[in-house]
């Protein structure tokens, strides 16, 4: 178990790793905080020609959180995020997530960014910025562009990024007025990646009754997908409204698989039983931001 | 025992250099040694067409590359049956590289050496191996339908039948009030330690001798084992057991193809050469355990008392059986338990699979036994709407029946006579350990908080400390520093602690002079191993005779010095004394000078020793049957094993919307007779409860239908965390063993024995329906609950008022 | 230009010593650690980033160095299990609290997976406030990302609240 041979390059800038990984081809592989790539490596389940590091540029290392949402740098780590007060204000959802994902010594590793760079369905990041509707931007040597989440995720482990690509920041929108979300994620064992996971928002209009419910799930289909409950509980009023319907919407809607550790039909009945959880505790969360 | 250090929490003395990043593991020794990595099979059964080295013959760094071809002399044939019986009617080993055809993912077929193992691997890569798959087979059932042999000259894929009865069941069960008959399986697993093997092997040319370091459980079998298979004298080869990152029986087996061929290409090659298993190759190239299907038909009467015990157990050994039967004799043997069973039969059929060898994992087929047993009391019990612990209660050997013989042959080929124990004391303590007549009032509490609760346990007993023998040797230096020595290997139990605690208590010595080395062939030659909880029975009492020769010796030589008489002398703190006459004495070291009548004179105190400082001329230096120096070499073998007893009890909540399963509450009764280190002992129980649980819960070989490892990697493994271990409680009872000098039975592997028993039957008890297949999982126990055609306990019907 | 290497000379503090060594890029800092540097404490049990008992401190905080190539440490400090122990200053060592509290209360056995334990609890411990009394679910964190097999963790949890314990006596 050590990694194959390749050539490694850690440039001070994206255009120097733009350039590197233009001149390297389609054998070049960024490396982030190397949290999944390494373990690849150390399986050789895969081989790139070259490493181009984005450690050292300067600058994608920052979190920035502003009324519309938070942008977080290529470089922040699992660990940073999990400790920035001015994004979990902002978009409460990204703590909540990041707080399960692997163990604290892989968190000060491994980079936001990098995990949906890494586009496995079972990461609780993914979800998040599915859910949240976000994007990334992503350098190419053309320049630079917004890549919506619909338009990034296009397979297990796989993204539409093909060629010379650095994705420089990933962003998340704010949590909308009205609304509340919450998180829980079934895992074997602590700290293990989720048989099944649930990030869900609950928007509230005016008279606090439901007007908006969408859940996003971890480890139940190739990519993330959000789907819309509202029709279960549109329209009620939050404290009366009936979170098992929507719970049972979710499981005719999710098309989960069977693995080692779990059938799809488990799989499902979690779909359901998170899907109602987390709605109640989000719901509670939107009707303290609703006033009344 | 008179000192204070036996039976004392004595801090342990390895963990000096532990904690601090000063351990020599198998890996740390031999920095710039050549690296070995191997080709191994991709597939379960398989004819190799051709072997193409070709492209590795560029790597930069490259040195040599092995394959079946290149093995000579005794190299070339099968590894050898370690233990053979005549139940094994079948027996088959693998070559140290494959010969022509491999039997399972993961057999070494090609051996590449390079300058490191990043090298070594890369090489390894771009060997090509060219393979005819042929049929697999894979599971029990499938072994057992015979459509494809393993083996084809073992056409019905059976190993061996091992049969023992004790009177006749037929009968016995036909005038059985009721009887019940049922069907359970469980699951492979393995012992994962947390360090994979390694061997490191270095051929000193000039003296034609050979060294080799194994993260081995047996030093000295591997050292007779590479003798044998390179034709080297034994005197020419020594093996060293390192620091070892534990074991759970993994390392007990050998040779693996490993410890030849190392040591083969460094002599080939004249270079250092060593090999660090790494974790996937541990996976699929150690062995597993556990994997068994019980038939079980069970006569008792209106009391729940037993009658008659039928069982049929099929066996997965693996694609080979190195290690014989072992695994099907202590699950045969160990299944009656602490119970009278007034007739008992047992087959147990050993059966191939195209999956990786299965020996000994800490337990060694007594969590299966157990798990055999324990559920049919349970099912008894709910058979006959009586408490679970009454049932055993009744069943219980009593304490006046000591000696109990089951009228069994034992793993050692001696009869399963148990030698004490106190059954019903173990019952009565786990029963108010855990709360047992609490279960209903907390079950009904917790359904209160919308959780299912049930409560289970489980009782075994142990056959420990089986022979044939260990050994040990106590030297007292000059210097005052007692060198203890014993052959059997180390893996984490604090052997140089306890053994010390045990050699100073024996020889009145501070336990800082004593220093105990273990697994060395260079400083003792001849043990068994480290396996069957035998290590503190075994060299615990040789070390213990040791030393009494010691003590004996140097109370009289120092008898003669003081013009005593032996019986009237002491020794305490290292000095002998006259006892009652303060002043009249000697230090331990000066006798040990004294005892080597010396002619040179190299440091101060040895002057005391030379021939013109003694002046006694009647006799000579050294009497006739005396020997110079103050040390004593004794061995301790054993009538037949002694048997430690526990009893285990579990409550989980378990969440009815997730099925997701928590085990609230562990309670531990143990009983190993005497004990050296309390603290060491606790140990022991808290580390196998805790791969008890994972055994029940989390850990499973996943093998698919072609023989493919699903689950490789402790990512898809799942060794337990922190977070999946329960918290346990211990309470203790102590009925030494009356075998041997020390009193002691062992401790080593009874906390991982009751953990499925005792889990599926609280599983059982929270969800109503019956559990018969471990580990299980969430998404298993939801399988179970909704499957209209699972069977329901009557506990769970009487409980609800017979509503289902 | 950016270089793209196949080797190069990594400098960077270890235990507070400068240490150099010439590596393939490839390295990760685990073997580097061991095979270069001969600081064969840290251990490698499964080189796939679950088991923890390769944890090393860079920079003050516990990372997998299965995980990091070696190359990526350049400049950085690292602390291994060698390095927690303190000089006395007379020609011996002052363990850590965590060490000591490792012995006491028997949280090892076959010490394998020991290291990895020691530096990401002595990291843990030495970020808080150590005058506040430990909780069980700081307990938890700080022992939940490692694996070891031998001890069934009870110990080690305990240890944690005895180095805890020493360390709130010291700060008072
Ligand atoms: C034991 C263990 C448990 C884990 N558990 C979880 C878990 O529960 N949940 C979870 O979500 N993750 C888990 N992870 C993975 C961890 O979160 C990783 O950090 C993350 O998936 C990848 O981030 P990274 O920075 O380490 O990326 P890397 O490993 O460096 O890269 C991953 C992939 O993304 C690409 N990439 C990374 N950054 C960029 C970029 N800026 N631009 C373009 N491409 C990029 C790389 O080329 C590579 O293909 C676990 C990892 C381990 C070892
Ligand atoms: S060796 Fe690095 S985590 Fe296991
Ligand atoms: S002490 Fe052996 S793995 Fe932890």
């Amino acid at each position: 178990m050590k990694p194959p041979p390749f050539r490694y390059a850690d440039p001070g800038s994206v255009d120097e790793a733009l350039d590197v990984l233009a001149a390297e081809g389609d054998g070049a592989k960024v490396l982030a905080g190397g949290q999944s790539l390494l373990p690849l490596l150390a399986m050789r389940l895969a081989a790139p020609a070259t490493l181009v590091d984005v450690n050292r540029v300067p600058g994608l290392d920052r979190v920035e959180a502003s009324a519309g949402g938070v942008r977080v740098g290529a470089l922040v780590r699992h660990a940073g995020l999990l400790r920035d007060t001015a994004a979990a204000e902002v978009q409460p959802l990204l703590a909540r997530a990041t707080a399960d994902v692997a163990h604290p010594a892989i968190r000060n590793r491994g980079t936001t960014v990098g995990s949906i760079a890494h586009a496995d369905p079972s990461g609780e990041l993914t979800a998040v910025l599915a859910l949240t509707g976000g994007s990334v931007t992503v350098a190419r040597p053309s320049g630079r562009a917004e890549v919506g989440w619909r338009d990034l995720f296009v397979g297990p482990l796989e993204t539409s990024l093909s060629g010379p690509a650095v994705v420089v920041d990933a962003f998340f929108p704010a949590l909308a007025e009205r609304s509340g979300t919450a998180f829980a994620e079934i895992a074997r064992r602590k700290g293990d990646y989720a048989v099944c996971g649930a990030a869900v928002v609950v928007t509230l209009d005016e008279d606090r009754r439901v007007a908006a419910v969408r859940a996003a799930y971890l480890s139940v289909g190739p990519v993330p997908e959000v789907h819309d409950l509202t029709e279960a509980v549109a329209g009620k009023p939050v404290d009366s409204a009936d979170w098992a319907a929507a719970g049972a919407l979710a499981r005719t809607l999710v098309d989960p698989d069977t693995d080692l550790h779990a059938t799809a039909d488990y799989r499902r009945l979690l779909v359901g039983v998170l899907t109602e959880r987390t709605l109640a505790e989000a719901a509670a969360e939107a009707a303290g931001r609703t006033a009344a | 025992m008179t000192t204070k250090l036996f039976g004392e929490p004595v801090r342990r003395r390895e963990d000096a250099r532990l904690i601090t990043g000063r351990g020599r593991y198998l890996d740390d020794i031999g920095a710039g040694a050549l690296a070995a990595a191997f080709v191994r099979s991709p597939h379960a059964h398989a004819r190799i067409t051709d072997i193409d080295v070709e492209a590795a013959l560029d790597v930069e760094g490259l040195v040599a590359i092995y394959t079946y071809e290149d093995l000579t002399g005794p190299m070339a044939e099968p590894l050898p049956v370690l233990i053979p019986h005549p139940q094994l009617h079948a027996p088959r080993t693998g070559y140290p590289l494959a010969d022509g055809v491999v039997h399972h993912v993961g057999e070494p077929v090609v051996m590449v050496v390079a300058t490191d193992r990043y090298v070594a691997e890369d090489a390894a890569e771009r060997i090509v191996v060219g393979y005819e798959e042929l049929p697999v087979v894979v599971g029990i059932d499938t072994a057992r339908a015979a459509e494809h042999a393993v083996h084809p000259d073992v056409p019905d894929n059976v190993a061996a039948r091992h049969h023992q009865e004790t009177g006749d069941v037929e009968p016995a069960l036909a005038a059985s009030p009721h009887t019940l008959t049922f069907t359970q399986t469980i699951e492979r697993s393995a012992c994962t330690p947390l360090e994979g093997k390694g061997v490191h092997a270095r051929w000193d040319p000039d003296d034609g001798s050979l060294r080799v370091y194994s993260s081995t459980q047996a030093s000295t079998s591997v050292r007779a084992a590479i003798a044998a298979k390179l034709e080297l004298s034994l005197d020419r080869v020594e093996v060293i057991a390192p620091d070892v990152g534990g074991g759970f029986g993994v390392k007990i087996v050998h040779p693996w193809p490993e410890e030849l061929l190392v040591p083969m290409a460094a002599m080939r090659l004249g270079r250092e050469v060593k090999w660090a298993e790494d974790r996937r190759e541990h996976f699929v190239s150690s062995a597993h355990e556990r994997g068994q299907r019980q038939e079980v038909t069970v006569g008792f009467d209106d009391d729940g008392r037993l009658t008659a015990l039928d069982v049929h157990v099929w066996h997965d050994n693996g694609a080979y059986t190195p290690y014989g039967i072992i695994v099907p004799i202590i699950t045969a043997t160990q299944l009656v338990g602490p119970y009278v069973v007034p007739v008992y039969r047992v087959v147990v059929e050993s059966l191939y699979t195209n999956t990786v060898i299965v020996t000994p994992y800490r337990g060694a087929g007594r969590p299966q036994a157990c798990f055999a047993m324990e559920r049919t009391m349970d099912r008894i019990a709910d058979a006959l709407g009586l408490d679970r612990a009454e049932v055993r209660r009744r069943n219980l050997i009593t304490p006046d029946q000591f000696p109990y013989d089951h009228h069994l042959t034992f793993q050692d080929g001696r009869p399963v006579v148990y030698d004490s124990g106190d059954y019903p004391g173990l019952l009565e303590k786990l029963t108010a350990l855990v709360g047992w007549e609490s279960v209903e009032e907390r079950r009904a509490e917790a359904a209160g908080r919308g959780k299912l609760l049930g409560a289970g346990m489980a009782l075994y007993v142990e056959g420990t400390g089986p022979g044939p023998y260990e050994g040990g040797h106590v030297q007292v230096l000059g210097s005052g520093k007692v060198l203890v020595s014993t052959g059997l290997t180390s893996q984490g139990q604090g052997h140089e602690t306890v053994f010390a605690q045990i050699v100073a208590s024996e020889l009145g010595v501070p336990m800082e002079d004593v220093e105990v080395h273990t697994g060395d062939t260079r400083r003792f030659g001849y043990a068994v191993g480290t396996f069957a909880s035998r290590a503190a029975v075994m060299s615990g009492n040789a070390v213990a005779l040791a030393a009494r020769g010691v003590r004996e010796k140097a109370l009289r030589i120092a008898a003669d010095v003081l013009e005593a008489d032996p019986s009237d002398l002491e020794i305490d703190e290292g000095l002998v004394q006259v006892r009652g006459t303060p002043g009249a004495s000697i230090p331990l070291r000066t006798v040990a000078v004294l005892s080597n009548p010396l002619r040179y004179a190299f440091d101060e105190a040895a002057k005391q020793a030379t021939q013109f400082a003694t002046h006694d001329d009647t006799k000579p230096p050294v009497a006739p049957g005396d020997a110079p120096g103050l040390e004593h070499r004794d061995y301790y073998s054993p009538l037949r094993s002694t048997f430690a007893s526990g009893a285990h009890a579990a409550v989980v909540e378990i969440d009815p919307q997730t099925w997701e399963i928590d085990v609230v509450q562990y309670a531990v009764v143990h009983d190993c007779g005497n004990v050296v280190n309390p603290m060491i002992v606790e140990g022991q129980v808290h580390g196998g409860v805790a791969q008890g649980v994972g055994g029940a819960l989390y850990e499973r070989m996943a093998y698919d239908a072609d023989g493919q490892l699903q689950n490789a990697s402790f990512m898809d493994f799942l060794v337990p965390y922190a977070s999946e271990v329960p918290d346990v409680v211990i309470d203790h009872q102590q009925t030494p063993s009356p075998l041997n000098p020390l009193g002691i039975k062992g401790a080593g592997e009874a906390g991982v024995i009751p953990g499925s028993a005792a889990l599926a039957s609280a599983i059982e008890d929270a969800v109503g329906r019956r559990v018969a297949a471990m580990p299980i999982s969430p998404s298993e126990l939801y399988d179970l609950v909704r499957d209209d055609t699972a069977e329901r306990t009557a506990a769970s019907t009487r409980r609800t008022g017979a509503t289902a | 230009m950016t270089s793209i290497d196949t080797e190069r000379t990594v400098s960077l503090t270890v235990n507070g010593v400068p240490r150099e060594a010439r590596v393939p890029v490839r390295r990760v800092l685990a073997d580097a650690l061991r095979d270069d540097l001969g600081l064969t404490g840290t251990h490698v049990g499964c080189a796939h980033g679950v088991c923890g008992s390769c944890t090393v401190l860079v920079d003050g905080e516990p990372v997998r160095s299965c995980l990091v190539l070696a190359v990526q440490v350049q400049g950085a400090a690292v602390t291994t299990v060698e390095g927690l122990a303190r000089d006395d200053h007379r020609g011996g060592q002052v363990l850590h609290p965590v060490q000591e509290a490792f012995r006491e209360c028997h949280a090892l056995q076959c010490g394998f997976c020991t290291p990895g334990f020691l530096v990401t609890i002595a990291a843990g411990l030495e970020a808080r406030d150590a005058a506040e009394e430990i909780t069980e679910e700081e307990v938890d964190e700080l022992v939940g990302g490692n694996l070891c097999r031998c001890t069934g963790y009870t110990n080690i949890k305990k240890a944690v609240r005895h180095a805890a314990a020493t360390m709130r006596e010291d700060a008072r």
